[in-house]
Formats: C-alpha cells, structure tokens, sequence
C-alpha cells in the first residue's frame, strides 16, 4: 500500500525522503539504541567471567529469584483480569462502559510512586488498615505481599488494553452462533473467544511480565529495600549503583534488558499473525 | 425484519456478564480504587490550609517548577521526534525499517531504571556522549537537561505509536488531489497532512506529557537530586516519605494525582475526537 504511493512529502523529491529517513535513523540510534546496547557493552565491560561471578552473587540470585516469583503471581492474575474486563466490555452493552474502560487506564497515567503512597496510607503501619493489621499480625508493607499489590496496581491496564480492541473488533457472531448451537459460557470461550484472541493475550502477557519485573518506584515505596528480602532486581540495580559498583549495576541490569529484548521479539513474531 | 431484530440484540444473548463485570469491577475496587481513595482520604483529612501550606512551600514549589519545565522540554522534542519516526515509518520503504519499527517499543519494554542507569553512564564524562559533551561544557548528568532526557527517553513511544496508525489509516488521494490542484509539498504537509493527524498527536503529546510528568525510576540516576535545582515532583515525595511526613507525601502525590486525572481525560477526549474524525475521513 505505501511502496506503491507515489508521493514523497515533503521533500517530494528522493533526496527530501533521504535527508528524513537519515535524520530519523540517526536520531533513533543515539536516542534509543545506544543506550540499549551501552547495558551490555558496560555489563561485559571486565570479561565475561566478573559478568557471570556479578550475577552468580547471592544477592543478585536472590533478587532475580524475588522478581520472578512477583511475575509468576501477578501475571496470572492479571491475564485473568484482562480477559474478564474485556469480555463485559466488548462482548455486552450497559450503560457506564465508557467510564469503566477509562478506569482501567488509570494506572497507566498514575505515576508508580503515587501508587506506592497509596498503599502506603492504607496498609502501612499508620495507615487506614493499619491498626487491624498490626493486630492480626498481618505484614503487607515492606513484604512480598505489599510488592505484589503495587506491581498488580502498575499493570493492571495492560492485558486488557491489548484483548479488549481485538474482541471489540471481532464482535459477537461467532459466539452467538455457539449458543445457538447449545454451547455453555466455558466452552464458548474455549472453543470461540480464546482461540481468536490468543495472540493478543499472549503479547499482553509478556508486555505485562516485562512491565511486573521492571516496575521500580511503586515497588521502591513499599518494598523498604531490605537487602536479601525485598530487594527486587530494578532495586538491587540502584542499589548497586549507589554502591559505586557500576558493573555489577550493569549486570544485574542486563537480565531485566534481556527481558525487554525477548518482549518485543515476542511482538515481532506476533505481528504477522494478528 | 429490523423491527424483530432489535429486541433481540437488546437481551444479552453471552452468558458470564455478571461474572466478568464482577470480577473486573471487584479488581478495579481493590487493586485500584480503594488504594486511590486512601490518598484522598489524606487530603481530605489534612484540610485545605495544612495541604496548601505544604504544597505551596519553596522547595514544593521548586520541585513543581523544575517537573514541569523538564516534561515540557521532553514532550516539545517528542512532538517532533514522534511525528518524524511515524512519518518515516509509515511512508518510506527502506532497509531495517523494521528494526527501525522495533526500536519504538524499546523504551515501553525496558524497565524505567534501567533505561535511567545506562543513560547517566552515557553521558557521565566517561560515557561514550559525555566524553564528547563534558568537553564541550554541555553537562546534561546532574542538570534539567538530563531529567527531560529521561522523561523523553521514557515517553516517546507514545507520541509515535497514536500518530502511526493514523497515518496509515489516511487517503493518499487527500495529497494526491492537493498537488494536482498544485500545493507545494510542504502546504500539502500543513493543511492536508497536519489537520487529519492533529488529534491523534495531541492526544500521544498529551500522554506523553503526563507520562513525563510522574516519571522517577529513570530521572532518579540522572538527576543528581539536588532540592531546587533538580528535585523532582515524585522525589520530593518520595522524600517525605522516608521522613516519615506522610502529610507532605500525600499533599505532592495529590497535585501529581489531579494532574494526571486531568491530562488522562484531556487524552480520551482528544482519542474520542480522532476517532470521529478518522471515521470522517473514510
């Protein structure tokens, strides 16, 4: 469709064209890939072997170990999240669906660390639920479950800002069609929905995990950055900054750039089939 | 036939309505609104005098002063950065466009503090830019320069993803019409191009903008945080908070909340608009 049009603006001439796309490549690489790639040339900075002995160190183990363990609880339910939302919003008419979608973009326009004193003055020691938390011996702050609530908090929109266009788009046909033929809510959306959607689910849940292991200052509000219990890898990476150990800041960044890296492959290898 | 159509489709014909709607509304409650309303609650409990007092402070003010400028400096670059990359992206062909494509998402991918490290060491005096900068008296680490860095870094995809499928979506015959009625390229640009895509790029400087606004995991390295010279909104309360003055955190993060309440409407409202002029133009 665009190879085939003929016009060049502006700069209708080849050499206009040129000059943009030159501006425009050189531009991106030392805006945005530089620094991508800076992460690894710094991580590998003094060899391979300090590379792999700065991630081998057990406190990098153990907040690599922290960071997956808060992706495998909160992606899950969040991809759940995400197909529910979608599924009353895309598939069903009532009146406050408008409102309902602007809601689940909240997060996305809140700042992490308002999200982080949010749950601070309600779980936290002089918080609302405070008292009664203290009481039951309760411990959310400075915790697992605290990081988990604010990482859930950060990535709520995301699942369902990707299935819920899709499902719109799709429409209602083919479900209603399963019904006429006798099919119950679950075998519809097994048989039906999901199979139209996957892909996009799929994407949404690795921009989602991307997103969970990466959140930082939601994360560094109510984790309180106990070394060796609530570090998570974003922590541990400003904590080994301020350490003045710029390698092994860059090591333990490397991991989380792998990640990002593996997310827009994922997006990439998708495209085509959406 | 329509007459017999439209009770039908007005029934909810898709069982688990009130099973989706509940568990969506019950996470939104929990995860969302109840913790929102917490913050509210502080500010409605704090009253007016107390919470003007603490917002209107120098240092609060500074904060306020340095956020903003820094945000209007990036989401200015991304305007016009954003509206390039779509451009190209969308209208030329040309080798590793793709990877060019892929590049967009890398700032949405990569977590906030990381991006935030790797850009302080690029441009410290011995990164491969501030080796090249320092000499030349351009410190960008420790100024407001490096903060709309990081705010710009963080926030482009925004403005490129929303213009892009615009531009895709435009009638090449609009331009085609233009220069046979013989417009030059560049009042084809301005009055064809830039009317149809105006909306949408509003609406992603606008996200942008208020991305740029709450950011801190990437600005917090390259900052050097100094209070009234690059002390940042969310820092300062950040700040408070380790001071344990949950009252100068809350009145902060509540200027940033209404902020970004605010912008995140004025974005619907600008989608809502592109999306009617988009269907327009079809």
């Amino acid at each position: 469709m665009t190879a085939a049009n003929p016009i060049l603006l502006p700069g209708q001439s080849r050499h206009g064209a040129r000059v943009l796309i030159g501006v425009a490549v050189v531009l991106s690489i030392l805006f945005i890939a530089a620094p991508l790639v800076f992460i690894f040339a710094r991580a590998f900075a003094q060899g391979w072997g300090v590379y792999v002995s700065n991630i081998l160190h057990p406190m990098t183990l153990h907040a690599i170990w922290l960071t997956t363990l808060v992706a495998i609880i909160v992606v899950p339910l969040n991809v759940a999240f995400g197909i529910a939302a979608a599924w009353a919003v895309a598939k069903h008419r009532f009146p406050g669906r408008g409102l309902l979608v602007t809601m689940i973009e909240i997060p996305f326009s809140i700042s992490p660390i308002i999200a982080g004193i949010c749950y601070l003055l309600l779980y936290g020691r002089q918080g609302l639920l405070g008292p009664w938390l203290q009481a039951n011996e309760v411990q959310v702050m400075f915790a697992l479950p605290g990081i988990v609530l604010v990482t859930m908090f950060v990535t709520a929109p995301f699942v369902a800002r990707e299935v819920l266009p899709l499902m719109q788009a799709q429409g209602t046909e083919q479900e209603q069609a399963a019904v006429t033929l006798g099919a119950n809510g679950w075998q519809i959306f097994r048989r039906v929905t999901l199979p139209n959607i996957r892909w996009a689910l799929l994407y949404g849940a690795v921009l989602c995990t991307a997103r969970a292991v990466g959140e930082f200052g939601g994360v560094s509000v109510v984790s309180g950055n106990i070394r060796g219990q609530t570090n998570t890898l974003p922590l541990h990476v400003e904590l080994l900054f301020n350490d003045l150990n710029a390698v092994g800041a860059f090591a333990a960044a490397s991991t989380l750039t792998l990640i990002a890296i593996l997310a827009l492959f994922v997006k990439a290898a998708l495209e085509g089939r959406r | 036939m329509s007459v017999i159509a439209a009770p039908i489709r007005a029934k909810r014909v898709l069982p688990g309505f009130t099973l989706s709607l509940g568990t969506t509304l019950l996470y939104l409650t929990l995860i969302v609104l109840i913790p929102v309303a917490a913050l509210v609650l502080k500010g409605a409990e704090m009253g007016p005098e107390r919470f003007w007092r603490i917002v209107s402070s120098p240092r609060a003010v500074a904060a306020f002063q340095i956020t903003l400028a820094a945000a209007v400096i990036a989401t200015v670059f991304n305007a016009v950065y954003g509206v390039l990359m779509a451009w190209v992206l969308v209208r030329y062909e040309f080798p590793g466009k793709r990877l060019l494509d892929a590049l967009m998402d890398v700032p949405f991918a990569l977590p906030t503090a990381v991006a935030g490290l790797s850009l302080t060491a690029l441009f410290s005096a011995n990164g491969w830019f501030g080796a090249v900068l320092h000499p030349a008296g351009i410190p960008v680490v420790y100024t407001i320069w490096g903060i709309a860095l990081a705010m710009a870094f963080t926030s482009v995809p925004f403005v490129v993803r929303t213009v892009q499928p615009v531009l895709e979506d435009m009638d090449p015959a609009l331009e085609q019409a233009a220069i046979t009625l013989g417009a030059r390229p560049w009042a084809v640009f301005f009055r064809v191009v830039c009317p149809a895509i105006l909306p949408a790029w509003l609406a992603g400087c606008t996200t942008a903008f208020a991305r740029s606004l709450g950011e801190f995991g990437a600005i917090v390295f390259i900052a050097g945080n100094l209070p009234f010279q690059t002390e940042i909104a969310a820092l300062l309360a950040y700040i408070r908070l380790e001071e344990f003055d949950y009252n100068g955190a809350s009145a902060i993060a509540l200027v940033l909340l209404g902020f970004a309440l605010v912008l995140l409407l004025t974005s619907n409202l600008l989608q809502f608009w592109a999306a009617r002029a988009r269907e327009g133009a079809r």
